[in-house]
């Protein structure tokens, strides 16, 4: 493997990374503002505040690397997504910066109110919804340059359909694997009255994934036909997705094999999530920024690739440990310890 | 022109963005170094009152680093957003300090969760080991990003020809003549800052007629420590003077508003500067510029005569030099009276006029921290890369960043003012006394 793909593979993996645990955390926003106004709060409230609290801090830092990283490998998007995303950049900022913060007032300060857990839960939508355009605009066609000036059109994002089915398909993404496992830790939990609530939600939300992500498909055929035909060579990652899909929802149907449903889960998304990003290659912008021709220089590379290799090694004992104290420490999950330990 | 200047208002943003970073930075760097030494006594000691202050300060310490996080990841998009022309030059020899900077963060991040939620978990010497990873994490972040801005400081290790970058030595790039200075400067006056806003609030307490050990034991700890930052910090900045004097010494002579080169050079404090460059009503101390500069109250200064006129910083620096210089006196003398007064049993160290000063060095602390990085900062225009590139050919040409600024602004502004609601909220509804009284009525339940 030559350094480029080596590159964008690291990254699209923390973007992964941050698919996963962003889109938990995110759905739980949302969940949680939904049981507060139908005054199911007590049932699940706990199961997500026992979840979230230790770990949310690090879920930001997976869309950071993402960011530094890309700009690290390929310094050139700076310079044209830079111009084209300030203002839905902007916005994601802002909204993360109120959930973020909002958050910890509500979970370490003072007692809840029903505005935070609104802010909570609207952010926890609109943020996916924002982020993901950055992916419609890597599909080119937003952007176009002319002496030397990158323009963006915006009014030309509004009115795509394209651009408006992968908002859909984020939101109802999150949704979905955000449903999934707190269905998996309830049951890990043993705690069946919030494990009845949150396996409806899971399975609610199962169909429409699909049903979006056909939407997608047919649009992108209309955006971007080149795109398309890679899509279509690389079928057999799809068909995949869908058969992981099928057996995650027919282990919560048949209320069995949690855990095992929410990793086919996580591989259903890891298909799709691959497929689409390795048939977008070489561009990351279509048609003005190729992985190949805008990588930055060797030594560079090299010092990134090593210097990624050496923060492995310590982040990935970190992050098991942290996993085991608070994701597969039994008494820790069933509540059994005082959450905040005080 | 003015009204529609992407540079004046990316300029504008940046700064605005990283004033208010700065603020939480700082507390998120210098905090885990306390909590460690307050639960390192509570266990060397076995002293209730100690592991007391480490948990109540990680309460604390948990809402700014949310709002550190929020305004970190702000800076972090806005200054690829803002500065799209500088990053892709830039972002060739300096990614590697940003990337490590990123495995810190998450170092920290995953300690401090564990920290946080572990105390009766784990053994009180076990759970100490969980707050080194977050002291290293914070420490080592503030390291990487300051190693980026030396880089802006003092480019090298790489070559330009014909606009185009190459010859990149990541390692050359990422330590160069500016970053020793800097990045201990940056760190100890951190941890001075730290300390001094808490003892400032122990002070407070204490002043308003709150006379329970715990506060005693608090400032005792906390001043004792800022004596030791603060004789650094003043160490530090004198060597970060004389970093200036060989590699930027326009920056220096800006701040210093000294226009002939010359031996034997005045510093001079305060004062106006009239239209034909004569300084009035300022102080003049008699040689001490040539010993900031070169530790010689001969030696010669270089003098802003001596640079072209488009490569001059904006001279009102001057003032922020001084402001934090100043504000360095005080916060060595406060704790120097404080420490006097405890060692050798003369007069009362908590007498009020003491404490008094003692809480105006917590806030004057931090504005020393954004003095001296508005004088680093604008000291280093018009270059945003010193001697390859200006800030003007860096920024964006996108024409949304007024309407931005203002957006921000209103963010900003909210986040500062709920995370100090908050954080009065929760210590005032908690205070140091009930928790020890709950504390007793436990361990005499068992
Ligand atoms: C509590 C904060 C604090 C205090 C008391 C001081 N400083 Fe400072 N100083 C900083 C906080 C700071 C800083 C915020 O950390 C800066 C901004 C950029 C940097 O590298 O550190 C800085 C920068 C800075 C610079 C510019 C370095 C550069 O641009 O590379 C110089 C020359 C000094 N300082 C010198 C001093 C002196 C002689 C002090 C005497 C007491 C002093 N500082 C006290
Ligand atoms: C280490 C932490 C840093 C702090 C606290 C800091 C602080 C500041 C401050 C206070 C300003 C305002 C200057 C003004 O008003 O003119 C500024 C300007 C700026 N900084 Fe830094 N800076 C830091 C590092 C960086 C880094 C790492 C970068 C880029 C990679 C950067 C890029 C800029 C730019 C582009 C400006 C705008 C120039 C201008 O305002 O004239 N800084 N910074
Ligand atoms: C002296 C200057 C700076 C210091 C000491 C500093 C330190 C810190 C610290 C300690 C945090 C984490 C908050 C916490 O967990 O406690 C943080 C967050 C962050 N900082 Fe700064 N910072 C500085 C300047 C900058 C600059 C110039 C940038 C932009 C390039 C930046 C980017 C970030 C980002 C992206 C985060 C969020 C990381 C996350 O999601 O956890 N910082 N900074």
């Amino acid at each position: 493997m030559n350094l480029e793909v080596v590159g964008i593979t690291v990254l699209w993996t923390f973007l992964y990374g941050y698919l996963i645990v962003a889109s938990i955390d995110f759905g739980a926003g949302f969940f949680s503002y939904y049981s507060y106004r139908t005054r199911k709060e007590h049932v699940i409230q706990n199961i997500i505040k026992r979840y979230l609290s230790p770990v949310w801090e690090v879920t930001n830092v997976f869309l950071i690397f993402f960011i530094v990283g890309i700009v690290g490998f390929f310094p050139d998007t700076a310079y044209y997504y830079g111009t084209a995303l300030l203002v839905p950049g902007s916005v994601a900022i802002i909204l993360l910066a109120i959930r973020g913060s909002y958050y910890a007032f509500n979970t370490y300060g003072i007692k809840s109110r029903e505005i935070y857990a609104f802010l909570y839960g609207a952010t926890g939508l609109l943020i996916p919804a924002s982020l993901s355009t950055v992916l419609t605009i890597s599909e080119g066609g937003y952007i176009e340059i002319q002496n030397g000036k990158i323009l963006f059109q915006y009014n030309k994002l509004f009115l795509s359909l394209y651009s408006w089915s992968v908002v859909l398909l984020a939101i109802v993404s999150v949704l979905y694997i955000s449903a999934m496992f707190l269905t998996f830790y309830a049951a890990k939990a043993n705690d069946l009255p919030a494990l009845e609530i949150v396996r409806r939600w899971a399975l609610i939300w199962s169909a429409p994934t699909i049903f979006c992500s056909l939407i997608v498909f047919y649009s992108i055929n209309l955006h971007n036909p080149g795109h398309y035909q890679h899509i279509t060579d690389l079928s057999w990652m799809f068909a995949c997705s869908f058969l992981f899909f099928l057996a995650a929802v027919y282990f919560v149907w048949k209320k069995k094999n949690y855990g095992l449903s929410f990793i086919c889960v996580m591989v259903q998304f890891a298909f799709a999530f691959y497929g689409y990003g390795a048939s977008h290659l070489p561009y990351l912008l279509y048609p003005y920024l190729s992985m190949y021709e805008h990588f930055t220089n060797q030594s560079m590379a090299v010092a990134l690739i090593i210097a990624f290799l050496t923060g492995l090694l310590l982040l990935i004992p970190s992050l098991f440990l942290l996993m085991k104290l608070f994701l597969f420490n039994i008494r820790y999950v069933r509540g059994q310890m005082h959450p905040k330990g005080e | 022109m003015f009204a529609n200047d992407p540079v004046i208002y990316s300029r504008a943003l940046m700064s605005l963005t990283f004033v208010f970073h700065i603020i939480f930075a700082t507390i998120g760097v210098g905090i885990p170094v306390l909590i460690a030494l307050a639960e390192w006594m509570g266990i060397c000691r076995n002293d209730p009152h100690y592991t007391l202050m480490a948990r109540r300060w990680t309460r604390g310490y948990v809402i700014t680093v949310a709002v550190g996080v929020v305004s970190g990841t702000a800076l972090g998009l806005q200054i690829n957003l803002l500065w799209p022309n500088f990053m892709r030059i830039a972002g060739q020899a300096i990614g590697l300090p940003m990337f490590m900077e990123i495995f810190a963060f998450f170092f920290e991040a995953i300690f401090l969760g564990i920290y946080m939620y572990t105390w009766d978990r784990f053994k009180p010497k076990i759970h100490f080991l969980f707050i080194i990873p977050v002291v290293i994490g914070a420490s080592c972040s503030a390291l990487f990003i300051t190693l980026v801005n030396s880089f802006m400081n003092a480019p090298q290790g790489f070559e330009i020809v014909d606009g185009i970058i190459g010859n990149v030595q990541p390692l050359k790039a990422m330590f160069t003549p500016a970053s020793p200075t800097k990045v201990s400067h940056v760190l100890v006056s951190a941890y001075l800052t730290s300390a001094f806003i808490i003892a400032g609030s122990a002070a407070y307490a204490l002043l308003k007629g709150k006379h329970h050990i715990y506060y005693k034991k608090v400032l005792n700890m906390t001043l004792f420590a800022a004596f030791v930052f603060a004789i650094a910090t003043f160490l530090i900045g004198d060597l970060s003077g004389k970093y200036l004097a060989k590699y930027q010494p326009e920056k220096l002579a800006a701040g210093e508003w000294h226009f002939e080169t010359m031996s034997h050079a005045p510093l001079i404090v305060g004062g106006i500067l009239t239209e034909t460059h004569e300084v009035k009503y300022g102080w003049k101390i008699p040689f001490a510029l040539s010993v900031l500069a070169h530790g010689n109250p001969k030696s010669e200064v270089k003098g802003l005569n001596d640079f072209p006129a488009d490569e001059i910083p904006p001279l009102w620096i001057h003032y922020t030099f001084d402001a934090m210089v100043g504000i360095g006196g005080y916060l060595t003398s406060i704790p120097l009276l404080f420490v006097l007064a405890f060692w050798f049993r003369k007069g009362n160290p908590y007498n009020k006029l003491l404490l008094a000063a003692i809480v105006i060095g917590g806030p004057l602390a931090m504005f020393a921290i954004e003095y001296g990085w508005i004088y680093a900062e604008v000291g280093r225009q018009p270059w945003i890369l010193r001697g390859y590139m200006k800030t003007q050919q860096g920024a964006t040409t996108s024409e949304h960043v007024g309407l931005l600024f203002v957006v921000f602004l209103a963010l900003y502004v909210i986040l500062g003012i709920s995370c100090l609601r908050v954080l009065v909220k929760m210590f005032k509804n908690n205070t140091p006394e009930d928790e020890l009284k709950l504390q007793n009525k436990e361990s005499a339940l068992k």
